[in-house]
């Protein structure tokens, strides 16, 4: 009876937790202060956000009418394509994060991914609407289409924005310039980590060739 | 039971190795050649059935000459009749057609009779028979355009314009020419890059025509802005381009092509290699296609070939349907009037088919005729059953006849179930028969967005009609419903808090 009443309590919490990602989107200031400092967001509902904003990106392939959407999809490779979305979000938090703690931001790391991910919301709701409105208008009713993919790309941004500037404790010109520099950073991390991919297939290779030698010689 | 499936494994295997015998090749159609080919919505290559197979590759030896063309450059197609401008020999070849597979030859022109000094040809690159049976050739050695009667008697002649528009320091020398039906002559002249000269039927000159606007980008005007003087000599000047060929399609339009064209201009849609111009000498091509008429859409530097396809020489049929031909690769490309590409076919080679070094295509009817000036020869092309079911198709929907096209264009897909056209061929049929959801799946099929957006505009419309009922229930479910409700609550409360109920 106990247990059955804690889970109870989790998923209720849960819920109450994703809930509160609506509440956020309608109230960035407020609601990004909260979500932290009130404790108010959940890494498992900022998970099933990303998860959602996910399947939106991957439906939306499938789905979306092809009169706005063409995929090629002998170019497509899903596993790929989703392992391109996870990683920047991994790699734009973490170089968030590692330039914003240098510089007096508040926020940790679990904070950063939590208000990104609530930031994101608006993406899959808006993406699910979307795909189903793209298969009941035409080519001159596309506008409206066009419109409501650049509101969902304008209000994540503005949200993201909102959310580092609420975590770090920044102004907002403070917070433009690091996520600005989070982009730098993201792509210095690429590039360390592509050189040091590269360094350890020319490490391997050389043993395998001095591997290949002895045994060429024996 | 285990007995059972032991039979039914045997079964199994029979009946695979029973259907593999029967699938048997298809009949060979070319496509497996690579020969002819098309560009799918994606620009991806996909070849198809040949469009059109070679009758025969006709040098001087087949034709009866006594020698061989010499750097042929010019021919023109009259009836049944062909001239050929033997430039080399400074001659003009005149063969008759007396079979669809045979040439006869009917007079080598040479001299010329009449009140004229030079009565010989010097380099002929062009000649002309308008319907009234005259003879216009370019004689570019001779720096004239002389005008002919039938029986080689001279009649006039047309020469460098003496008016300030054209340069007179340069020579005049004609190089293509058409005469439409009054008798006016258009000539592309080399280093003239002001357009066509424009002759009255009187030999007057009237003025260029159908110039190209001069185009270039910002970034080359901020350069030669900042540019020392020296510099700025240096760098190439913003002309005008000149024209390499002609031809008068049966609306009195002129096609005309240039081969000066830069990969970086094709890439980007600035370079027009191929148009069509009106009477204002202004550029009325249509490119409805998913690619602009550029020939290839994408040219690797492999084999000694460099660069996007050359249009060196351009026909139409006279159902709208025309031919480019790439000097570079030796192809020939054929659009219809929207501008898709229906099909692209030919090469590089000694193979029949194949080219050296193209200069110029004619047709007779639907045939086609290449001469091929480094091979000394002329190749003649036959529509294959492919081919002319396109041409089929297409005139059937220009003539209105959509349900006959749409069967024809069936026809087409299953002679090349990869050919864009051919389904949105029959989507066009069915939409024309009110069949829009078909209609709509061809079209998407091949990512035809425009006439989809039609036929779903209409299917929407019906859809909308027929669950009107449908509609307006979920209407009321969402709207009315709720407010009713509410007004009932409203009026109840009312009820029960009045005062007149009270006691």
């Amino acid at each position: 009876m106990q247990a059955l009443l804690k889970k109870k309590e989790i998923y209720s919490s849960y819920f109450a937790t994703l809930k509160y990602a609506l509440y956020v989107i309608t109230h960035p200031l407020d609601g990004f202060w909260d979500l932290t400092h009130e404790k108010r967001g959940s890494l498992a509902a900022a998970n099933t956000i990303v998860i959602l904003m996910l399947m939106a990106r991957i439906m939306k392939l499938q789905f979306t009418s092809f009169l706005f959407l063409k995929v090629y999809w002998e170019g497509i490779n899903i596993f790929l394509y989703i392992a391109s979305m996870l990683s920047q979000l991994v790699l734009f938090c973490v170089g968030n994060w590692g330039l914003t703690t240098l510089f007096d931001g508040k926020g940790k790391l679990s904070q950063i991914y939590m208000g990104t991910a609530y930031a994101l919301t608006p993406y899959p709701l808006l993406q699910f609407l979307m795909i189903l409105f793209s298969n009941v208008v035409t080519d001159e009713e596309g506008a409206f289409y066009f419109f409501a993919a650049a509101l969902s790309i304008g209000w994540t941004a503005i949200l993201i924005i909102c959310a580092m500037m609420q975590i770090h404790e920044y102004t907002i010109s403070k917070t433009i310039l690091f996520i600005i520099a989070s982009f730098f950073a993201m792509l210095v991390m690429i590039f360390i980590l592509l050189l040091f991919f590269s360094m350890i297939t020319q490490g391997i290779a050389y043993f395998v060739s001095i591997m290949k030698e002895i045994m060429f010689r024996m | 039971m285990k007995k059972g499936f032991k039979s039914l494994i045997m079964l199994l295997i029979a009946a695979c190795i029973f259907f593999s015998s029967v699938t048997v090749g298809n009949a060979d159609d070319g496509s497996e050649k690579g020969y002819t080919y098309n560009y799918d919505y994606w620009g991806d290559i996909q070849y198809s059935p040949d469009a059109y197979s070679t009758v025969g590759v006709y040098t001087s030896v087949e034709l009866k000459l006594d020698k061989g063309f010499n750097n042929a450059t010019g021919m023109y197609v009259h009836g049944d009749t062909v001239y050929i401008c033997d430039t080399g020999n400074n001659r003009i070849v005149k063969l008759q057609r007396t079979n669809t597979n045979t040439f006869e030859l009917v007079r080598i022109i040479e001299y010329i009779n009449g009140d004229i000094d030079v009565k010989t040809l010097s380099g002929p690159t062009d000649i002309c028979v308008p319907e009234d049976g005259y003879l216009y050739i370019c004689d570019k050695g001779n720096n004239r355009i002389l005008k002919l009667d039938n029986d080689l008697n001279y009649v006039m002649e047309f020469t460098k314009p003496m008016d300030a528009t054209f340069d007179q320091s340069t020579a005049f020398l004609p190089n293509k020419l058409e005469v439409d039906g009054t008798g006016r002559v258009y000539c592309i002249a080399d280093n003239v890059n002001k357009g066509m000269i424009k002759y009255e039927s009187d030999g007057t000159f009237m003025g260029f025509y159908g110039a190209s606007e001069v185009t270039y980008d910002w970034t080359d005007y901020l350069w030669k802005k900042f540019a020392t003087k020296a510099q700025r000599l240096a760098l190439k000047s913003f002309v005008p381009t000149e024209y390499d060929n002609l031809y008068m399609d049966s609306e009195g339009f002129i096609f005309a092509c240039t081969t000066n064209v830069t990969e970086a201009g094709i890439d980007n849609g600035t370079d027009a290699p191929i148009r069509r111009l009106n009477l204002m000498g202004k550029d009325i091509l249509i490119e409805n296609g998913n690619f602009n008429v550029i020939g290839d859409i994408y040219w690797g530097d492999a084999g000694g070939y460099k660069g996007s396809s050359l249009m060196t020489d351009i026909t139409a049929l006279d159902n709208g349907i025309y031919f480019a031909l790439d000097k570079v690769r030796g192809r020939i490309f054929g659009y219809d009037t929207q501008g898709n590409l229906l099909y692209a076919f030919g090469g590089n080679g000694n193979l029949a088919g194949c080219f050296k070094l193209p200069s110029a295509i004619e047709h007779i009817g639907k045939q086609l005729i290449v001469l091929d000036s480094q091979n000394a020869s002329i190749t003649i092309f036959n529509p294959t059953e492919y081919a002319s079911l396109i041409y089929k198709a297409i005139e059937e929907y220009d003539a209105g006849d959509y349900d006959a096209s749409g069967a024809t264009w069936q026809q087409v897909k299953a002679l090349n179930g990869n050919y864009d056209l051919a389904y949105i061929g029959i989507g066009r049929a069915l939409m024309r028969q009110g069949k829009y959801k078909e209609a709509m799946s061809y079209f998407k099929l091949k990512w035809d967005e425009r006439n989809y957006s039609k036929a779903f505009k209409q299917y929407r419309k019906e859809w909308v009609e027929d669950h009107m009922g449908f509609i307006v229930a979920i209407f009321i479910l969402i709207f009315i419903l709720p407010m009713l409700t509410r007004k009932i609550k409203a009026i109840k409360h009312k009820i029960d808090v009045a005062k007149i109920f009270q006691d």
